[in-house]
């Protein structure tokens, strides 16, 4: 909580986008989240996001359950629809409005309680129909909103403030997405925009489902010395992948391409996302060896963070079924209703 | 880079860029804020403390403080600074009970001081309560220098300067009028032990173009306002032209307005960016109905039969050439006039000053070498202030020439070195009043600037005396302090707190905040910023390297609102709001 809500005046030198917009035009509400939580950071990079994507806010749509996590959504593009559910049930949400509206963009936000104990069959059926969402899971480890009880996300080993041990396996969002399927698997730190900036472009843009899981400081109830999840712990052992690069459609590639094992992958719109030269040969569109890695570096302790794997080949929810091209506020009312012959022609298919 | 220095008391002061502005460093932000809470009086003395004429000011100072005001930048005008202290000076309870003790046992140091304007004023309100005698000699019969017998009464009452100068003179100062001094040698000789030179710079400059001494309806300004003001004249012919066009040019043309003329035409030989009179100035004076003429040169009196008709004029074109102004002659012209007043400047004259006693004399510009810090002619013991010093400036300097100057007279009569200065010094203290609870009104107010109202010009005309502003309405009060951004309340950062959540970078309206690794140069640092540092005027804060990353928490100071946003979404504490005292040093006092 803050005593006043943001002035309304901008420092003389913010840049504004093609829309003539400046990032403040991105907000939302002040935000209700404690002093310091990675949530609110997460919410400044998509902030940002939208803003260097030019997103007109009157064309997406914010759609959340319960959580602190899933309080977010009020906090930035005010312009914006948007639906805050039930506990765990985004998933469907996001996919109905999905299925009836595919004009505009959606944003899901959860948390790793909603999505990961009360949410888990919702969110792994949004994967499976490979629903046309940007989902941020902003991870804490722990039921932040209920006042810092372990959730499935917490690691072995890792005490909660009073010093309880949990002792249950974690459930990894990012393999969970790599092995049902997900065609967008990535991994950032609210604490690191520079990063994280440019996967939620590139997330925005795949056309299906992309999961961010996204480390997310709790400072109330999980940044203390024991959490696996604190500001701390995740900087000392942080281990970042190539870093990519998001070059949208319209900005001509002036730049030469990074040399010698560095990789470009086209969207279906036509902007790039392009993988920066490190050490390794590591191939983000091969699933297996992203799970491996990950899984690799766990063992080592380390968490690997990045755009981990990418297939911009597939179909999405519309794709899959054959929908038609054309949302549904704007067809006709004669097609989306075609009366009572065309109902009868369709019942006697079933006798 | 090496960490900014904020237990230096400049880098704070620096951010309260109204009070960095102005020359006396008028605690402005604390005094609005007592405004705010109706403390009129102590308003009014903390103001006093500073700019010693609140009352005055309020109506009349040049305020470079609001050019340099925050608000400025944030919203395109500044916060009323000036007016708003009026508002303390017009509300406030009688104050002769606040006003400095004067010993009855004096310390034995007698001082001379020469001319009753604001700076020789000064000099004896700082000198007097700590014992000193000051023996004030004024050539004219009454005190307040160009204050008094320059500036007109529809700017500033004969009352309200009274009242302030008298705050002064009952001190005991010794004050002698109709006593101008006419050798320095002879008052060296009475055996001072200090002499301040606050005579001011007394000579209106010439035009001597031909027809100059044809005929005798050619005024000096400053001489024909004294003149106004004691009376000797009550009238001036219908057509009026004033040549130049600075403060006096202004006062000139608007008194004209009421003593008679009724086509009065301000001449200017530049165009209007580069016009010596404020802004505001020149609205005032045009609201009046004087015509202002832009880029004409004055060639000659045109005179005919030993009566003034007119004047003739060189229309002049202004092209730039190498980052100068030149001007080109493109014609001439002829406008037609009953009276001519000269305002094109002031001279410093000091015919009574002997040239063999020991005090040097700058042979370019005759004028008396003075110590830029010090204030101390070439003869020690002999100090100078206000217009005396370097030629015309305005009330607010000659007031802080006074303060120095008390400072080193206090210092040569201790036997101590005029050029050690007493050190200003600092109070920082949290304003943290409980969870996002603050000591001071951290909201922004949106309100555009408060219009001062004007008496109407039917009214105005009536009375040369007849005041033109008339105040702010309590409502405007209201919002004007409101305006204020609160600069002395400061964003004061503990490196070692910082876990480097970024809330604060988020939260900033203004994109002031940004994390970033170690810079090579400020220049560079500034480029990249959340939004590019571009007013290199204003300061970038660095901090010391953060605990967990080692990078820096780098703020541009530039239009930080104040608000504390950053501190109340700081989980750590590390940014906290802090107000910020500045101690300046003065004559007896300072942080040794
Ligand atoms: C028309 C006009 C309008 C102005 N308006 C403003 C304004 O709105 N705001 C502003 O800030 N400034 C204004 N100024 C400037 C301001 O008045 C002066 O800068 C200021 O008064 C200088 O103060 P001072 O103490 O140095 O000298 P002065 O005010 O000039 O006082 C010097 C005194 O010394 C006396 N004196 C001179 N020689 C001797 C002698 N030999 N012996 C004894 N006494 C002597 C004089 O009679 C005079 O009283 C204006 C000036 C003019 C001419
Ligand atoms: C159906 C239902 N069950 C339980 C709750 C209580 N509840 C509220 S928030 C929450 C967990 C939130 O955890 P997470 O999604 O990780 O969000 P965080 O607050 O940590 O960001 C729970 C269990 C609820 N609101 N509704
Ligand atoms: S309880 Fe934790 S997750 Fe919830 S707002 Fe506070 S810091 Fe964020
Ligand atoms: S906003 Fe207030 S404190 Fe800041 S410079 Fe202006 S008057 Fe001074
Ligand atoms: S007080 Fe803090 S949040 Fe407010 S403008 Fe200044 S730096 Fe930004
Ligand atoms: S809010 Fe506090 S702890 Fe967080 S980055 Fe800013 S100063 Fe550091
Ligand atoms: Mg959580």
């Amino acid at each position: 909580m803050t005593s006043i809500a943001k002035p309304p005046v901008t420092h003389p030198s913010l840049p504004k986008n093609a829309l003539g917009l400046t990032r403040r035009d991105y907000e939302g509400a002040m935000s209700t989240l404690c002093a310091g939580c990675g949530h609110d950071s997460v919410t400044a990079a998509l902030v940002q996001a939208f803003w260097e994507l030019d997103v007109p806010p009157h064309r997406a749509a914010k759609m959340s359950g319960i959580g602190c996590s899933s309080k977010t959504t009020a906090y930035f593009m005010r312009q914006s629809h948007g639906f805050n559910g039930v506990h765990g049930r985004m998933p469907s949400l996001a996919t109905g409005a999905n299925a009836a509206n595919r004009g505009l963009m959606y944003i899901g936000i959860s948390g790793d309680g909603d999505s990961l104990s009360i949410g888990m069959g919702q969110l792994s059926h949004a994967i499976r129909r490979n629903v046309n969402l940007l989902y941020v899971l902003e991870n804490n480890g722990v039921y932040g909103l209920t006042k810092g009880q372990f959730s499935a996300s917490a690691d072995i080993g890792s005490t909660s403030k009073k010093g309880d041990t949990n002792d249950q396996r974690p459930i990894d969002p990012v393999l969970l997405a790599l092995s049902l399927g997900a065609t967008f698997v990535a991994r950032g730190f609210s604490g690191d925009k520079a990063q994280l900036v440019p996967i939620l472009k590139a997330g925005l843009r795949h056309n299906g489902f992309a999961l961010i899981d996204v480390i997310s400081p709790c400072v109330s109830f999980n940044d203390h010395v024991g959490s696996t999840k604190s500001y701390r712990y995740t900087r000392e052992h942080y281990e970042e992948l190539a870093p990519v690069d998001f070059v949208p459609m319209r900005r001509e590639i002036t730049a030469p391409e990074a040399s010698g094992g560095a990789m470009s992958i086209a969207m279906h719109d036509g902007s790039v996302v392009r993988f920066r030269k490190t050490g390794d040969d590591y191939d983000p569109t091969n699933r297996d060896a992203a799970y491996a890695h990950v899984r690799r570096h766990q063992e080592r302790g380390e968490i690997v963070t990045g755009l981990l794997y990418i297939d911009e080949k597939t179909q999405d929810l519309h794709a899959l079924n054959r929908t038609t091209a054309t949302p549904l506020v704007d067809l006709p009312y004669e097609a989306l209703c075609p009366g009572n012959a065309a109902l009868q022609e369709l019942m006697a298919e079933y006798r | 880079m090496d960490p900014s220095d904020v237990s230096n008391p400049r880098y704070y002061h620096k951010v309260v860029d109204c009070q960095w502005g102005c020359p006396a460093h008028t605690n402005v932000p604390e005094y609005i804020r007592l405004i705010a809470q109706g403390r009129y009086t102590d308003s009014y003395m903390l103001n006093r403390v500073s700019n010693v004429f609140p009352g005055i000011l309020g109506r009349t100072c040049d305020r470079p403080c609001e050019p340099a005001c925050r608000r400025g930048r944030v919203d395109g005008k500044p916060v009323a600074i000036c007016r708003l202290k009026r508002v303390a000076a017009d509300l406030r309870d009688d104050i002769k009970d606040r006003l400095p003790a004067i010993p009855e046992k004096k310390n034995g140091k007698r001082v001379a001081v020469i001319g009753a304007g604001p700076a020789s004023l000064t000099v004896a309100n700082d000198l007097m309560p700590l014992g000193y005698q000051c023996v004030m000699y004024e050539k004219l019969p009454r005190a307040g220098g160009l204050m008094r017998y320059n500036i007109p009464a529809f700017r500033l009452p004969a009352a309200v300067l009274d009242e302030e100068v008298n705050n002064i003179l009952d001190m005991g100062v010794d004050i002698r009028f109709n006593t101008p001094v006419q050798s320095l040698k002879a008052l060296l000789d009475e055996g001072y032990d200090a002499v301040f030179v606050g005579s001011g710079a007394p000579k209106g400059k010439e035009l001597d173009i031909p027809g100059r001494w044809d005929t005798d309806q050619v005024h000096i300004g400053i001489e024909w306002l004294g003149s106004v003001h004691f009376g000797h004249i009550e009238k001036i012919e219908p057509r009026v032209l004033i040549i130049g066009v600075g403060n006096t040019a202004m006062d000139c043309c608007r008194t004209s307005k009421r003593l008679g003329g009724t086509d009065v035409k301000v001449i200017a030989r530049r165009s209007r960016p580069y016009f010596k009179a404020s802004p505001w100035e020149l609205e005032d004076a045009e609201e009046e109905g004087i015509e202002i003429v832009e880029n004409h040169a004055p060639k000659r009196f045109v005179v005919e039969n030993g009566t003034l008709v007119g004047m003739e004029f060189e229309q002049l074109e202004w092209t730039e050439v190498d980052g100068r102004q030149k001007s080109k002659v493109i014609g001439t012209t002829i406008i037609p006039c009953d009276t001519v007043i000269l305002a094109i400047g002031q001279d410093n004259a000091f015919p009574w000053i002997e040239r063999d006693i020991g005090l040097a004399f700058d042979p370019k510009w005759d004028m008396p070498i003075v110590d830029k810090a010090t204030f101390q002619s070439t003869r020690p013991g002999v100090f100078f202030g206000g217009d005396a010093a370097w030629g015309p400036e305005n009330i607010i300097w000659a007031v802080e020439h006074g303060h120095q100057a008390a400072i080193s007279i206090h210092n040569h009569c201790q036997g101590i070195d005029v050029a050690q200065r007493p050190a200003d010094g600092m109070n920082l203290v949290s304003a943290k009043m409980g969870m996002q609870a603050w000591s001071y009104h951290n909201d922004y107010n949106p309100s555009p600037r408060a219009q001062m109202q004007h008496e109407e010009l039917v009214k105005r005309f009536s009375n040369v005396s007849v005041e033109v502003e008339l105040g702010f309405t309590p409502e405007q009060t209201a919002r004007e302090v409101q305006r204020c951004l609160n600069c002395d309340i400061e964003t004061h950062f503990t490196s070692k707190l910082c876990i480097e959540c970024d809330a604060c970078v988020d939260v900033c309206p203004v994109n002031c905040l940004t994390i970033t690794h170690d810079g090579t140069t400020e220049a560079e640092l500034r480029g990249r910023l959340s939004a590019p540092a571009l007013n290199p005027e204003q300061a970038l804060y660095t901090s010391a390297a953060l605990p967990q990353t080692g990078r820096l928490m780098v703020k541009d100071e530039d239009v930080c609102l104040h608000c504390g946003l950053c501190a109340e979404r700081c989980p750590t504490a590390a940014w906290d709001m802090q107000k910020f005292e500045l101690i300046r040093a003065h004559a007896g006092g300072g942080v040794a």
